[in-house]
């Protein structure tokens, strides 16, 4: 009996040993740990395509929203690590830059039409490659601004913004409608303020200094946050919802705007698929807050969505995850399911895009319009800067005081220089 | 009786009875905890890559005004929730135990809350709380004594149905003849309350109290779902204190959140929590037991 024992557990371990060594083959495979929930059952599909083609193994595991960190940081420490995962801002640099192969000149950086969405550590080494690339701006339903007599024409400006949307909020009831849909502050919608509409800010001190930042500043002046008053009241004061039923949410703005309830909705171009069914002549504008020569104001382009490589796996998964992503963009097929999926793709031969929003982009900065490059990208220890900013912005809505406004400046100026402290410390 | 153990063959293979048990209880328990323990010395950003750092995390945790914050909140809503909890549990144990009719259903009734999870929980009262307070142009989310009260509100309505079932099964416990006795020798209900039945029930309360003191320390989920530490007090200079924040919460806002060298400071809060809670736990539970008695 001990011995039939002795032998069934000596069989399991040659059997363990001999699986080991033989997924760890010379082809190599792939693992890629995916951050956007939407792209999944694609990525999926792509996965299994690409392995009956080439017969390498592709895993795709998709962290839940909101989880990215939490999930990389353990998975990063298994012994199959993931090979391909997303370094999407100048924190994750940081944060993942070290674990991150250099993709200067391999072929995936070859095949890139922009070098505008790529991230570089500061040894100007690139870790992470854009993959697609995304607008955001104030959503509009053309038709609805027609209804209430007034016209596309009349909004170029943050002057027209208010006259229409104020009008439109004051006969609301008349119309059936109103101006904008609801800007809750829970942790589903809080990040279309706290991280898009805080944007507007950051890029006018990046214009009003003349450079774009390279890397995170340790301080942040504030100057335009007039104007980023100026928007964020519009959008709570002239909405369906009272600005003091905003903290613990409920309120659902996707279907508001699908359903006509409302005129605006701010949120970018991933919202396309969901509301050209319901709008389909629905365009987005720029985020006209009363700056100077703001009628020359594009929209907010530039993506939280870049490959890394993990360059602490084998040389063969990293041959072949560099195949994977090179077919992923390339191939006819993969790249038109990609672009369905994502909108654009910058690569040389990748399929054009069909989301309405990505084209408005490209029309305003055909007109000669400045793009409002992604500095939001740059905010230190992002979940705290914005849960601070949440809470003040919540004071702020149940009560519009001048001292409460001081807070939100205070959470939004002072909160990121300590923040870029403790980042930094 | 050493020669005892090994003579027997049975004996002789206790190991192997015993070894699954352990074996689970050390890959599960001990070698994670020894890890953690590990781990709250060094640097790092996985777990197979450590650099050992001493004391360091041990300071930065201490002088971390966010980390004493979280403490003094926690203790505060421990303690409330304690007495709320275990003094309601014993009222209603003690009302489903003299014959009502529908004592089952409102047992039944009264557990059920236990059977959800934290998370939804907390956004379910996060909803009924502020369908109220949105009426008066507030939030839960707005006031910390909002959240404060909510909270134990949520944790009155989760727990006291579990506590009451460990009081039940006490009561059920007191022997019928010191009752008899009690009420023959003329003493009032009140006086055999506190005077027969509360003594006997001394071992429930121990467990009670225990149970209720360490899940209001180490409470996470609820704290989460229902206020996330909102709202934060915006200081002058930008640093913040939020001032719903437990401790839990703060160990995981500290290893997830703040600066990339933070993990190791996390650690470190995780351990001092762990020897907090066993402390005060243990000290609890020496302190009732000398109130039990004997049978």
């Amino acid at each position: 009996m001990k011995k039939i024992l002795a032998l069934v557990l000596t069989l399991c371990m040659v059997f363990a040993l001999c699986a080991a060594s033989a997924s760890a083959d010379a082809k190599g495979s792939v693992y890629w740990l995916n951050f956007k929930p939407e792209l999944d059952e694609t990525a999926q599909q792509l996965a299994k395509m690409y392995t009956e083609k080439t017969g390498v193994e592709v895993k795709v595991v998709t962290a839940a929203s909101g989880t990215y960190s939490q999930t990389l940081t353990s998975e990063m420490d298994k012994s199959s690590a993931p090979t391909m995962f997303i370094i999407g801002n100048q924190a994750g640099v940081k944060d993942w830059g070290e674990f991150a192969m250099d993709l200067t000149d391999t072929p995936i950086a070859n095949e890139l039409t922009t070098d505008a969405y790529n991230l570089y550590d500061e040894d100007g080494r690139l870790v992470s490659i854009g993959y697609c690339y995304e607008c955001y701006g104030i959503i509009v339903n053309p038709d609805l601004i027609e209804k209430a007599g007034h016209s596309m024409d009349e909004i170029k400006n943050f002057d027209g913004l208010k006259a229409v949307a104020e009008d439109i909020h004051a006969r609301a009831a008349e119309l059936g409608f109103d101006a904008f849909s609801s800007s809750d502050m829970d942790g589903s919608s809080s990040w279309r303020f706290t991280g898009h509409m805080a944007n507007l800010e950051y890029v006018y001190e990046e214009r009003a200094a003349g450079a774009v930042w390279t890397e995170c500043p340790a301080t942040i002046t504030g100057e335009f946050m007039p104007n980023f008053k100026n928007l964020y009241d519009l959008c709570i004061n002239n909405s369906l919802t009272a600005p003091t039923d905003l903290a613990t949410g409920g309120h659902d703005a996707e279907n508001e705007f699908k359903t006509g309830k409302a005129a605006f909705f701010v949120n970018g171009s991933w919202e396309y698929a969901a509301v050209s069914g319901d709008v389909p002549n629905a365009v987005m504008i720029p985020y006209y807050c009363g700056v100077e020569g703001e009628e020359k104001a594009g929209l907010n382009c530039g993506t939280e969505n870049c490959w890394a490589i993990n360059d602490t796996v084998s040389d063969a998964d990293k041959a072949a995850t560099m195949d994977f992503m090179v077919w992923l963009v390339s191939d006819p097929e993969a790249a038109g399911l990609m672009v369905e999926q994502l909108g654009v793709l910058p690569y040389k031969s990748a399929p054009a895009s069909a989301n309405g929003f990505l084209k408005n982009a490209e029309e305003y900065t055909a007109d000669g319009c400045y793009v409002m490059d992604w500095a939001t990208n740059y905010q230190p220890n992002v979940d705290d800067y914005r849960a601070a900013l949440v809470s003040a912005l919540n004071q702020y809505n149940a009560d519009q005081s001048d001292a409460n406004w001081e807070l939100v400046k205070t959470a939004f100026v002072d909160g990121w220089a300590v923040q870029y402290a403790a980042a930094n410390g | 009786m050493k020669k005892g153990i090994f003579k027997n063959p049975l004996r002789r293979w206790f190991w192997l009875f015993l070894g699954p048990v352990v074996a689970a209880f050390i890959i599960g328990f001990v070698w994670p905890f020894m890890q953690g323990i590990y781990l709250s010395f060094c640097k790092f950003k996985l777990i197979s890559r450590t650099t050992w750092v001493g004391f360091e995390n041990y300071g930065k945790a201490f002088s971390d005004p966010t980390f004493l914050h979280a403490f003094w909140y926690s203790a505060l809503f421990a303690i409330t929730s304690l007495i709320f909890i275990n003094v309601l549990g014993f009222a209603a144990a003690y009302a489903l135990t003299q014959g009502i009719k529908g004592s089952n259903l409102f047992r039944t009734v009264f557990f059920m809350p236990n059977l959800i999870g934290g998370i939804v929980l907390g956004y379910i009262w996060s909803m009924i709380f502020d369908g109220i307070l949105s009426r008066y142009g507030t939030s839960i989310l707005l006031e910390s004594k909002y959240g404060f009260w909510g909270l134990i509100i949520l944790m009155c309505w989760q727990q006291i149905g579990y506590m009451m079932i460990i009081y039940i099964a006490g009561l059920q416990s007191v022997p019928e003849d010191m009752l008899e006795a009690a009420k023959i020798d003329g003493a009032t209900k009140t006086q055999t309350l506190f005077k027969v039945t509360i003594p006997n029930v001394m071992p429930s309360i121990t467990i009670c109290t225990f149970l209720s003191l360490t899940n209001g320390f180490k409470l996470f989920d609820q704290n989460l779902a229902l206020t996330a530490g909102q709202p934060f007090i915006i200081q002058p200079g930008g640093t913040t204190v939020k001032t719903t924040e437990m401790l839990a919460l703060n160990i995981y806002n500290t290893f997830y959140g703040s600066s990339s060298a933070s993990q190791g400071v996390a650690q470190a809060k995780a351990v001092l929590f762990f020897i907090l809670v066993a402390g005060l736990g243990l000290a609890q539970l020496a302190y009732t037991r000398k109130r039990e008695v004997q049978q």
